[in-house]
């Protein structure tokens, strides 16, 4: 049989194809040739991506590894046995992230031909989208943690870059961009530490990184050079073996022991460190608490980064690499715990942040964080495929509900031109008076705070009804795509909590269930602040819908949003299996258990039907009548739930406790090394004293005693004394020629006494 | 062959060593040039008397061989001092060895 896993490299190889045409050639093509070719390539990337799940999915969803062409012997060090070698994993968990990344990916990339247009960097933008499809795909493709780390790394790179993709913008605002993307780099370099040492104590126990899963018969790496690609059934083991072997073997095998430095420790705490270290990773890259304070100031990217990186593909690159690393999490029934305690923590703790944003596209960075840590906490109760389920849903609708924000800010950027254009003279005219006195007092119109917006309904039709499927599917409504996979998580928190006994599914149960109800409460004030209502500025009366470009994806995605339900549907229905992708992922992930649907279940989805029902109608009564208070304060900004609102609108203070606890302190120590330190006794101590002092005297003495003095004195006086020498031997020179014959016959005598001294001892002796 | 009576070698010496103290004492004491010069003469000739003396009372024939170097020497340098003394005597005005002290360091 054709094997079509051997096509993987291809998704890699295409938006690397892409990116590279557009970096040489991309200035002379003209903004539509780069934007199509860039879709092309992730388009590309797609197709394949969907021929090799059709046939995995005719093959029994068998795996397969496959060596990436030239860097397959990536890490070889023989003498150390060291081998990790660059190999590409095709199962279905690596094809449903791969599905997701492309797809979502290319209907991004659509939008961002429309919203990108006319950007000075056109070219460079799709250049870093291609670059982070890249990158994202070798996360997510790779077989073992180091070609992930690989991944994880560049897309944390290519997130930088494009957050601050707009440094460049005037009034302080390209000044705040680049700071946002420096402080989410810096943010997830804490957790990449954590990966780091997770992959570290991974090597250090089981001597190799490879994913093989327990079942799989991995073949020795060594023969990568000849074997083109390895389909485990045709495949006798040879030898070594994955981590998540060894974990499932050993962990069986119970006593173990790993040695690390003079310590000695059980394997299940080793798998428990390294898992509570991965986490640390975990909360960096998908924004859990306590590190998820980078991902809201990522908004300050251009819509699509935040639709496609910050929402859909690579803050779920966390929840990837723990349902990758399943066997492990499930021997470590700490982590877990602590995993189910952050996600649910930080599903209530963002939903409830979002309740008191003004900035639309801030709202859906906490609602991303929240939802994000209802798959933190499904993982952590072992629901990996209702995780990945979430995961997938969550980037359907929570990329439509981005690239609708962008849409509206596109929209209202629009207007604000409009309107400039239509009361521009007006304007000059009657500047200092009336309510243009008051447009002049905020000088830059901000098309992202929802104050300014109101009434777009009629304005954006298209834009407004996906948005509301968006918001429907994100809150939980039935039949929608987000009903399915909240409801799966929340039945897994009742699952755990009863029929598994453990005591954090009730606390998950609690909160997730309260997080979801937060959920639907902010969007529906966000639709009622944004869409309904009357426009409260001159930009949202003339706002305009979007282009073909943006509207398009738009729609897909929301197409998405009502059927995404049906890749894990609970029952079977015409032409579509129960729980597709739940079987499709227990090929994959070892420890995926789907919780059978029963009448416990139907109850607890209906309440939480209910209580997503309430919170909308509650925000209707509240923001239906009138989105804003008088003085353009919230509904709940006034009277007893000010101070809710309050602590809400503070992000509860996150920001300023780690500025607090670290900014300021490394602020302040900064200033401290940096004057007392740096200048005063480095640069006025130890450089003007010490160096430029010492180095002045030395010089001084060198020049002054010991060159003068010693040497150049020295050889005068050497000088000197030989001439005193020739004066003296001069006299002796007297030029009479008798002295010097008198002299010579003095000599021959003193010869003649010598030679006839013998012979006057013996004369004397006699 | 008759034994004829013979000067004894003492003899030959003595007179030699009291013609090369004349020929000193002429150098160190006379500062005309051609009186040095003829002193000069007189300690070679004493030499060569020394060195005939010898030569007889060993019956070798390699004194009596030198003293013919030594006259050749002698005649040649006689030819060479004369020269200078007169070259010496057109520029200075003097031979006066006293006078000639040019060389003084």
């Amino acid at each position: 049989m054709e094997n079509f896993a051997s096509l993987v490299p291809l998704v890699i190889i295409f938006p690397l194809l892409g990116m590279l045409i557009n970096i040489f050639f991309g200035k002379n093509m003209g903004e539509r040739a780069v934007g199509y070719l860039a879709t092309l390539a992730a388009g590309l990337a797609f197709g394949v991506a969907l021929i090799m799940t059709i046939a995995i999915a005719g093959n029994g969803f068998e795996a397969s590894v496959v060596n990436m062409p030239l860097i397959a012997n990536w890490i070889t060090i023989p003498g150390a046995n060291v081998f990790i070698p660059w190999q590409l994993r095709v199962d279905t968990l690596s094809l449903t992230m791969m599905l997701v990344v492309t797809g979502v990916g290319t209907l991004i990339h659509i939008y961002a031909i429309g919203y990108m247009h006319g950007d000075s960097r056109f070219p460079r933008f799709f250049q870093y989208l291609n670059l982070f499809l890249m990158f994202m795909l070798i996360l997510v493709t790779g077989n073992n943690f180091l070609v992930t780390f690989v991944g994880w790394e560049g897309v944390g790179l290519c997130s930088f870059l494009l957050i601050g993709f707009w440094f460049d913008k005037t009034r302080g605002e390209g000044w705040r961009n680049s700071n946002a993307a420096r402080k989410a780099f810096i943010v997830n370099r804490v957790g990449d530490f954590g990966f780091l040492v997770a992959i570290f104590l991974t090597f250090w126990t089981f001597g190799t990184l490879d994913y093989y899963k327990p079942g799989e018969m991995p073949y020795h790496p060594e023969l990568t050079a000849n074997i083109q690609n390895v389909s485990f059934a045709q495949n006798g083991g040879i030898g070594t073996h994955g981590v998540f072997i060894l974990a499932d073997q050993w962990l069986q095998d119970g006593n173990r022991t790993v040695a690390i430095g003079p310590y000695t420790l059980p394997l299940t705490t080793v798998v428990t460190l390294i898992t509570m270290f991965m986490l640390l990773g975990v909360t960096g890259k998908s924004a859990q608490i306590p590190l998820f304070v980078w991902l809201p100031d990522a908004m300050a990217g251009p819509t699509p980064v935040s639709a496609l990186i910050h929402a859909a593909t690579m803050v779920t690159a966390g929840i990837f690499l723990m349902v990758r690393s399943n066997v492990l999490f499930h021997a470590a029934p700490l982590t877990s715990m602590v995993v189910t305690v952050i996600g649910s923590g930080t599903a209530v703790a963002a939903g409830y942040i979002a309740l008191g944003q003004w900035d639309i596209k801030k709202v859906l960075a906490y609602s991303t964080v929240s939802q994000l840590g209802f798959m933190v906490a499904a993982v952590g109760l072992g629901g990996y495929t209702a995780a990945m389920f979430h995961l997938v849903t969550h980037a359907f609708f929570k990329a439509l509900l981005f690239l609708g924000s962008g849409s509206v800010i596109h929209g209202m950027e629009h207007g604000e031109h409009l309107a400039h254009a239509a009361h521009g003279e007006d304007n000059h005219a009657h500047a200092h008076e009336g309510e243009h006195a008051a447009e002049h007092a905020e000088p830059v119109f901000d098309a992202q705070d929802m104050r300014n917006m109101g009434g777009l309904r009629a304005k954006m039709p298209i834009t407004f009804w996906t948005y509301l499927i968006g918001t429907l599917a994100l809150s939980g409504i039935f039949p929608l795509a987000g009903f399915w996979s909240k409801d799966e998580i929340i039945g897994r928190a009742l699952y755990a909590a009863t029929t598994e006994g453990r005591l954090e599914g009730w606390f998950a149960l609690l909160l997730l269930i309260i997080a979801a109800g937060f959920t639907a409460f902010y969007m529906w004030r966000q639709i009622n602040l944004v869409f309904l209502g009357k426009s409260r500025t001159a930009a949202a009366d003339h706002a305009v819908e979007s282009n073909g470009f943006m509207t398009l994806p738009l729609i897909i995605l929301a197409v998405l949003s009502v059927f995404g339900g049906l890749l894990n549907f609970p029952w079977s229905l015409p032409g579509i299996a129960a729980e597709t992708m739940g079987k499709a992922l227990e090929a994959t992930v070892s420890y995926a258990s789907s919780v059978p649907f029963n009448l416990v279940n139907l109850v607890l989805a209906l309440l939480t039907l209910a209580v997503a029902l309430g919170a909308i109608w509650l925000a209707h009564t509240i923001y239906g009548k009138q989105a804003l208070a008088e003085g353009n304060l919230d509904q709940l900004e006034r009277g007893a739930t000010r101070g809710l609102f309050e602590i809400a609108n503070g992000k509860l203070y996150f920001d300023e406790f780690y500025g607090a606890l670290i900014e300021q302190p490394y602020n302040r120590a900064a200033a401290w090394l940096a004057d007392k330190l740096d200048w005063q006794f480095w640069h006025d101590y130890v450089h003007n004293s010490v160096i430029v002092a010492g180095f002045n005297g030395m010089a001084a003495f060198l020049s002054g005693p010991f060159d003068k003095g010693f040497i150049d004195g020295g050889f005068m006086d050497i000088g000197k004394g030989i001439q005193w020498l020739g004066r003296q031997i001069k006299r002796i020179q007297t030029g009479y020629v008798r002295t010097y014959a008198f002299t010579v016959l003095i000599g021959v005598l003193l010869v003649l006494l010598l030679i006839l001294l013998p012979l006057i001892r013996q004369v004397l002796q006699r | 062959m008759p034994q004829a009576p013979t000067i004894p070698v003492e003899y030959f010496v003595l007179l030699s060593a009291i013609l090369f103290i004349m020929g000193v004492m002429g150098v160190l004491l006379r500062r005309n040039a051609i009186m040095i010069f003829m002193s000069i003469e007189l300690m070679l000739n004493a030499a060569n008397l020394a060195l005939v003396a010898f030569a007889r009372q060993w019956g070798q024939i390699g004194g009596q061989l030198i003293v013919f170097f030594v006259i050749t020497v002698a005649a040649a340098e006689v030819a060479v001092g004369l020269a200078l003394i007169v070259a010496i005597f057109r520029t200075k005005r003097t031979i006066d060895i006293d006078e000639l002290h040019a060389m003084e360091g």
